[in-house]
């Protein structure tokens, strides 16, 4: 019996094995950022604020050729339960600095030499695979504060659960599955620009997951676009 | 976009000295207007309680969480009440990331203050092994976006989450605690607000906006509960006031705080 | 060789605009013989090149634009001037002051932090930060007035065809008003109301940009705002 001619298992919260959690971005929504974005992505909720390009403090620490991408995760202390410190831990740090590697190739980083691009992710609840959120925001966030990019970067998470590859894991399939491979893409040029993996995976599923998450971040994209659009009242096909 | 952080412009601080002298605001508010105020209560689904109040373009986010932990040596028949501010980096564009500043500091204690003169919470109730463990409760304000007023608005969405939060319930035996499956509904004795008055030249201001505090003289803070009591007191600034602006700031505070609880 | 969008099309980052050979323009990139969009905006196609008027974008300083910026910082024989780009501005002594040097002069007498001025860009050094002068009919110090601003890729909309809709706030409203490309804006007007009048309006022009037909809409608006007045 092959694969697919099994019959998928239901998942903790009732979905298929490949269906996002309901996903629901909104570019424009803080008034002092130069960008901004808040992300749902199932009970995630992330608030994203970008400014920049500015002056970079201290000077020392800019590039000469090039803008420095600077990127913050940070969870608040009701996040979690149970409550967590404001305090930055050590996978705050990694988790920042993946951000920075996932959303810098579609930056026009060069434009804007010895300058920084602020990317500040405040965390307000959390659920499960929100590094792919924050990512999602982000590029949104940046699109929202004209800094010019080649592209958007959508970000999914696929993985294995029960025994069947699954899309988008929330907390408890986090926690209680075999793997999880969060993945970020930039869907026009087609290239990956985030991977990591948590657990243990045979390489056909390894690479079925990677399959499963660029579909994700494919439908992904579509959101990101339809959030960015409505802000100007505009529908997707509208002409002006 | 280069930010300016310290010294605020001339301009903007003879214009507004201007135009308050006239009895209006640069926002077109008279003296004594506060601005759209919206709170909404349990945004958040793992928090135990949770509000978000707007006023103006100020935003603020306040979530409240239960735990439990060690009382205070010289209290070990009382629960804990800590509050706890957070100048988000996304909420203007001079807030750096960082451990809390005085302003954070200033923010957490003086909605703190409030919360505890009042004593909205029997804090003894909330006691569950005498000496060893008790009930904590973190009130935890999140600033997402700064226009002024932070002080007024994070005590509103403190108060409105508060009323609105589910406290575990913890039964005691032999010194053992263990959580069960039920909540109960917290029930608060008072509701202190806060209403932040400040001093530009000779006139007073209600709820300043992000320019007015920058242009500011001083500012006063005064929280009172529902019978009109004055639970706390904060001044704010290198300039005074005199005994008949203090008169005055109270009668204001009195009149503007049951504007505030209307919406909660 | 084909356009991929319809004239003033709404389009993001990544979009492929063209696929072939034409020209260039604003906030577009080639890649792989496409050109794409590099910022979210309205797409033009125009006598062969292709270009995207940016919605959002922040301020891009030229040499000849007219800005307004604050002194936040005084150096050795020059002031340091925030106008809101991605790097502060530069004002030597001699792009203020109309006369030799002398030794004595004292910078802070001219010009102190947190002064605003009416400057023109008149230099981008090295290193690409603006040089400012201030010597010309119309620039300086401002002495009165407020400061409101908005994004600066919305200026051009601001200012018009031939500054027809600044003209039109100007003479509806009475005010005096002082267009900055970095998105600052000078109003000066004779009552707080017209002064309001004139905010409101800048903040439709903003809102409402990228949608057609806003200057009749400016002008009713106008009309409805001076009403309430009356």
């Amino acid at each position: 019996m092959s694969k697919k001619s099994k019959r998928a298992k239901k998942r903790y919260d009732g979905r298929k094995p490949d269906e996002l959690r309901p996903l629901r971005i909104e570019s424009g929504v803080l008034p002092n950022a130069d960008g901004s974005a808040y992300i749902e992505m199932g009970r995630n909720k992330i608030i994203v604020g970008v400014f920049g390009p500015r002056e970079m403090h201290p000077k020392r620490l800019s590039k000469p050729n090039m803008a420095t991408l600077r990127c913050r995760y940070h969870m608040a202390p009701f996040s979690v339960d149970p409550r967590r410190s404001p305090a930055p831990s050590r996978r705050d740090n990694e988790i920042s600095m993946v951000m920075r590697y996932a959303l810098e190739p579609a930056v026009f980083l060069e434009r804007y030499p010895r300058s920084v691009i602020d990317v500040y992710a405040e965390i307000l609840e959390a659920d499960g695979g929100t590094r792919t959120a924050c990512i999602n925001a982000a590029s949104v966030a940046l699109v929202d504060a004209g800094i010019p990019m080649r592209d958007l970067v959508a970000s999914c998470a696929a993985g294995k659960m029960d025994g069947q590859l699954v899309l988008d894991l929330g907390d408890y399939e986090d926690k209680e599955g075999e793997a999880d491979v969060p993945l970020a893409y930039m869907p026009k040029s087609e290239q990956v620009t985030l991977l990591q993996m948590d657990g243990i995976l045979s390489q056909e599923d390894f690479n079925g997951c990677i399959d499963m998450a660029i579909e994700g971040c494919k439908q992904v994209y579509e959101v990101q676009r339809e959030a960015l659009k409505k802000k100007y009242g505009l529908e997707e096909g509208e002409a002006n | 976009m280069s930010s300016n952080v310290g010294i605020a412009s001339r301009l903007k601080r003879n214009k507004i000295t201007e135009v308050v002298a006239s009895g209006k605001r640069m926002d077109g508010r008279d003296l004594l207007d506060y601005r759209n105020i919206q709170i909404k209560t349990g945004v958040l689904e793992k928090a135990e309680g949770s509000a978000e109040a707007y006023l103006g373009n100020t935003r603020v986010l306040v979530g409240i969480k239960f735990g439990i932990g060690f009382p205070f040596e010289d209290t070990p028949d009382k629960g804990v009440l800590m509050t706890n501010a957070e100048f988000t980096p996304i909420a203007h564009p001079t807030f750096e990331p960082g451990p809390p500043d005085e302003r954070s500091i200033e923010l957490a204690r003086v909605v703190d203050r409030g919360l505890r003169s009042a004593e909205i919470l029997d804090l003894k109730k909330l006691c569950l092994v005498n000496g060893k463990k008790v009930l904590m409760v973190y009130v935890d304000i999140y600033v997402l976006s700064y226009d002024g007023n932070l002080i007024d608005c994070s005590a509103m969405a403190a108060i409105a989450a508060l009323k609105t939060a589910k406290m575990p319930v913890y039964t005691v035996k032999d010194e053992t605690v263990t959580l069960t499956k039920k909540t109960k509904a917290v029930k608060l004795n008072k509701e202190p607000l806060a209403v932040s008055i400040v001093k530009i030249g000779d006139s007073l201001l209600v709820d300043p906006s992000a320019d007015e505090e920058e242009v500011m003289d001083a500012r006063i803070t005064v929280s009172l509960d529902e019978k009109g009591n004055v639970c706390t007191i904060q001044k704010t600034g290198s300039v005074g006031f005199t005994r008949e602006e203090l008169r005055n700031v109270v009668q204001i505070a009195a009149e503007k705080v049951e504007e505030l609880r209307k919406n909660i | 060789m084909s356009a991929k969008f319809e004239n003033r099309d709404l389009v993001i980052p990544g979009d492929v605009l063209f696929e072939g050979r034409i020209r260039t323009g604003d906030n577009t990139f080639r890649s792989d013989g496409t050109v794409s969009a590099s910022r979210i905006g309205l797409v033009n196609y125009n006598r062969g090149t292709v270009s995207v008027i940016s919605l959002e974008a922040g301020f891009n300083p030229l040499s000849g634009d007219l800005v307004i910026g604050e002194v936040v910082d005084i150096d050795l024989g020059r002031w340091i001037v925030d106008i809101g780009a991605t790097e502060n501005a530069y004002l030597n002594i001699q792009d203020a002051i109309d006369a030799p040097f002398r030794s004595d002069i004292v910078m802070l007498e001219i010009l102190d932090v947190g002064e605003t001025i009416i400057a023109k860009i008149v230099d981008m050094d090295r290193r690409r930060t603006p040089i400012l002068s201030i010597l010309g009919p119309g620039l300086g110090k401002v002495k009165e007035g407020f400061i409101f601003r908005i994004t600066p890729s919305k200026i051009p909309r601001l200012i018009g065809k031939k500054g027809s809709m600044v003209n039109m706030i100007l003479k509806e409203t009475g005010c005096n008003v002082v267009i900055g490309q970095n998105g600052k804006i000078l109003i000066q007007g004779r009552s707080r109301e017209n002064e309001m009048m004139v905010v409101k309006v800048i903040e439709k022009i903003e809102r409402e940009a990228h949608i057609s037909g806003l200057t009749t809409r400016v002008q009713e608006y106008l009309k409805e705002l001076k009403e309430e007045i009356e």
